[in-house]
C-alpha cells in the first residue's frame, strides 16, 4: 500500500494524545487511592490541553486524506458496519471528554459526587476521566480495526494490529507524560518514566511479533486464482494502460527494496531503542526526555510508514507490467 | 432476486479494447459527469476507466499462448467494499444486484478500494470521488432506447460477442447457461466475495481421428482406395462397354 502522510500523522498524533491522557488519568487514579501525592489541578488540566493539541493535530491531518473534506460529516452515518465511521464518532467524543476533564480541573469544578468507602471523594473530573479512558481504548480499537478488518490485507488482518496500535500509542503518550512531568511536576517523572519503560517494552514485543508473523506470511491469492488459469507460468504483458492508473499509484509504496529494508531497523531503533535507552539511563531532565519523545515520534512515523508499505494488496497481481 | 452480471468468454476475446473505449465514451458522456483524464496528450496519460483489458502470457516459449483479460467491477454478491464505506455512498441495489457509488455522498477516503481485492474501483483525481463500473445502469433501463440497445456499452461494442449480459439468478438465462455448461468461474474464490461476473475459460477444440477412420474398413465399392491402373493390353472402358 502507498503510505499516505495524512493517515500516518492522524494515527500517530492521536496515539500520543490518547496515551498522554491515559498517563494523566493513571496518575490521578493512583493518587485517588493514596498511592501517589495528588498533583495540583493545573497539572492534569494543562496536560489535557497538551493531549487535546495532539488529538486536534491528528483530526486536522485526517482531513487531508479526503477527496471531499466538505462532506466529512457524512462519514459518521455508517457506524453499524464501518470501523472508519465508528472512529469518526469516537474521536470527537474522546476529544470532548478530554476537554471537559481538562476544563473541570482548570476551572476547579469539584462538587463531591459520591464518596468511596475509603473516604476518597469522587468529583466530576474523575467521572469524566473514567469516561474518557473508556473512549481512549475504544478509539484505539476503532483506529486499528479499520486496518485489521480488511481480510485481504493479511499483514494487517491480525489481533496484533489492535494490540500494537494501543501499545505504541500508550508508549509515546507515557514518554511525553514523563517529559511533561519533568517540567510541571518533577517529583512524578519517575512514575511516568517507569510506566513508559514497561509499555515500550511490551510494544516492542508486540511489534516484533507482528514483524515475525508477516515475514512468514504466504499470499493466499496468486496470479492463478486472480485470472483463473491453472498454469504454473503466467506473466503479465500489459495492464491495459501505458501511463499508470489509480491502481498503480495507490497500492505501491514506490520505494526500493533497500529503502524498505533500511527503514525497519531504523524505526526499531528510534521508536523503541532510543526512548528505552534514555529512560533507563535515568534521563530525568526535561530536555533529555523531550529528545526521547521526539526521537520516538520520528520512529513511530517510520513505523507507520512501514506498516502501510509492507501490506501487499492482492489487486497488485493485476498491475505488474506496464506495456 | 435478480443479479445482473457480465459473463466474459476468454476463449473469444481478442483483446481489441473496443469494450474499454466504448465504456469510456458512454460513461464520460453521461449525466454523472466525465471520467476525468490527466495529461491525455502528454507523456504519461492517465485517467479514470471502469474497464481495462489486460494481457497475460501463459506458459513458456515456445509453448505459450496469449490471454486477453477484460476486468471491471465484478458486482460481488457479498461486496466487501460496501460495508466499509463510512458514508453509505457505496451500496448494492436490492432490485438488480448492481454495486454503485453515489458520487454526491462519496467523501473520497479511498477506503473502499482497500477493501476490494480486485482493484475494480478507480479514484477520479479531478472530481475527487470514487468511481466504478455501473453496468451502464443509465442505459439498460432506458425506455427511449430500442430494446436491443438496453445492454451495457461494452457488451454492445464487443465485435466477437465475448461479453454476455444477463441475470445470473435466472437459471434459464443465457448467462446462467453459459456459466453452467461452459465452465464459468469466478475470480479469487478464496475470499468468498461471490463475484457476479463470471469468466468462461479458454477451450481447445481437438478432434481425435483414429487410423482406421482415415480409410474405411468396409469399403465395398473401393471408392476410398486407389483403383489399380489398367495394363497396356487390358481392355479399356470403350472395349467392354456396350455403347
Amino acid at each position: 500500500m502507498k503510505p499516505a502522510f495524512s493517515v500516518i500523522f492522524l494515527t500517530t498524533l492521536i496515539g500520543v494524545g490518547q496515551g498522554l491522557f491515559l498517563a494523566l488519568f493513571t496518575h490521578q487514579s493512583y493518587a485517588l487511592f493514596g498511592l501517589l501525592p495528588l498533583q495540583a489541578d493545573s497539572f492534569y488540566g494543562y496536560g489535557s490541553v497538551l493531549s487535546l493539541l495532539f488529538l486536534a493535530g491528528g483530526l486536522l491531518a485526517s482531513f487531508f486524506h479526503l477527496g471531499r473534506p466538505e462532506r466529512a460529516w457524512r462519514s459518521a452515518t455508517q457506524w453499524r458496519t464501518s470501523w472508519l465511521s465508528r472512529e469518526v464518532i469516537v474521536l470527537p467524543a474522546f476529544m470532548g471528554a478530554v476537554f471537559l476533564y481538562g476544563a473541570a480541573h482548570l476551572l476547579g469544578i469539584k462538587p463531591v459526587l459520591p464518596t468511596l468507602p475509603g473516604g476518597h471523594a469522587l468529583d466530576p473530573g474523575i467521572a469524566l476521566g473514567a469516561a474518557a479512558t473508556l473512549l481512549a481504548f475504544a478509539l484505539f480499537i476503532c483506529t486499528a480495526m479499520i486496518y485489521a478488518c480488511l481480510r485481504f490485507l493479511r499483514e494487517w488482518h491480525t489481533p496484533l494490529t489492535v494490540i500494537n496500535y494501543t501499545l505504541l500509542g500508550c508508549s509515546s503518550g507515557f514518554v511525553l507524560a514523563a517529559a511533561y512531568a519533568a517540567v510541571a511536576a518533577p517529583s512524578e517523572t519517575g512514575f511516568f518514566g517507569g510506566w513508559a519503560i514497561a509499555i515500550t517494552l511490551l510494544a516492542l514485543a508486540g511489534r516484533a511479533a507482528s514483524l515475525l508473523r508477516n515475514a512468514r506470511l504466504k499470499p493466499k491469492s496468486t496470479l492463478q486464482t486472480a485470472i483463473g488459469i491453472k498454469h504454473p507460468y503466467i506473466v503479465q504483458r500489459s495492464m491495459g494502460s501505458m501511463g499508470g492508473s489509480f491502481n498503480t499509484r495507490e497500492f505501491f509504496h514506490g520505494k526500493s527494496a533497500v529503502f524498505l529494508r533500511t527503514i525497519k531497523p531504523a524505526f526499531l531503533l528510534l521508536a523503541f531503542g532510543a526512548p528505552l535507552f534514555l529512560l533507563a539511563t535515568g534521563a530525568n531532565t526535561p530536555a533529555l526526555l523531550g529528545v526521547a519523545f521526539i526521537l520516538q515520534y520520528i520512529g513511530l512515523l517510520a513505523e507507520r510508514w512501514f506498516f502501510f508499505a509492507q501490506a501487499n494488496h492482492p489487486q497488485n497481481l493485476y498491475y505488474q507490467t506496464i506495456g | 432476486m435478480t443479479q445482473l452480471a457480465l459473463v466474459i468468454d476468454l476463449n473469444v476475446c481478442v483483446g481489441c479494447h473496443a469494450c474499454v473505449t466504448s465504456c469510456k465514451e458512454w460513461n464520460t458522456s453521461g449525466s454523472a459527469g466525465p471520467l476525468c483524464d490527466e495529461n491525455p496528450y502528454g507523456l504519461n496519460p492517465t485517467g479514470t476507466f471502469f474497464n481495462r483489458v489486460q494481457t497475460f502470457e501463459i506458459g513458456q516459449y515456445p509453448h505459450s499462448e496469449t490471454l486477453h483479460f477484460p476486468k471491471s467491477c465484478l458486482h460481488c454478491e457479498d461486496p466487501p467494499c460496501v460495508p466499509v464505506c463510512p458514508t453509505g455512498a457505496s451500496y448494492k441495489r436490492k432490485e438488480d444486484g448492481i454495486v454503485l457509488v453515489d458520487y454526491d455522498k462519496c467523501i473520497g477516503c479511498k477506503y473502499c478500494t482497500w477493501a476490494c481485492p480486485y482493484g475494480a474501483r478507480e479514484f477520479d483525481e479531478k472530481q475527487r470521488v470514487m468511481k466504478k463500473c455501473t453496468l451502464c445502469v443509465d442505459r439498460i433501463y432506458d425506455q427511449s432506447l430500442a430494446e436491443i440497445d438496453r445492454k451495457p456499452s461494452c457488451v454492445k461494442a464487443c465485435p466477437t460477442s465475448a461479453r454476455l449480459f444477463g441475470d445470473i439468478h435466472d437459471p434459464e438465462s443465457a448467462v446462467s447457461r453459459a456459466i453452467r455448461e461452459d465452465g464459468g468461474y469466478a475470480l479469487m474464490p478464496e475470499w468468498g466475495t461471490q463475484p457476479a461476473n463470471h469468466y468462461l475459460p479458454r477451450r481447445k477444440t481437438r478432434v481425435k481421428i483414429h487410423e482406421d477412420e482415415l480409410e474405411r474398413a468396409d469399403n465395398p465399392l473401393k471408392v476410398d482406395g486407389q483403383l489399380p491402373k489398367p495394363g497396356k493390353g487390358e481392355p479399356s472402358m470403350e472395349d467392354v462397354s456396350a455403347w
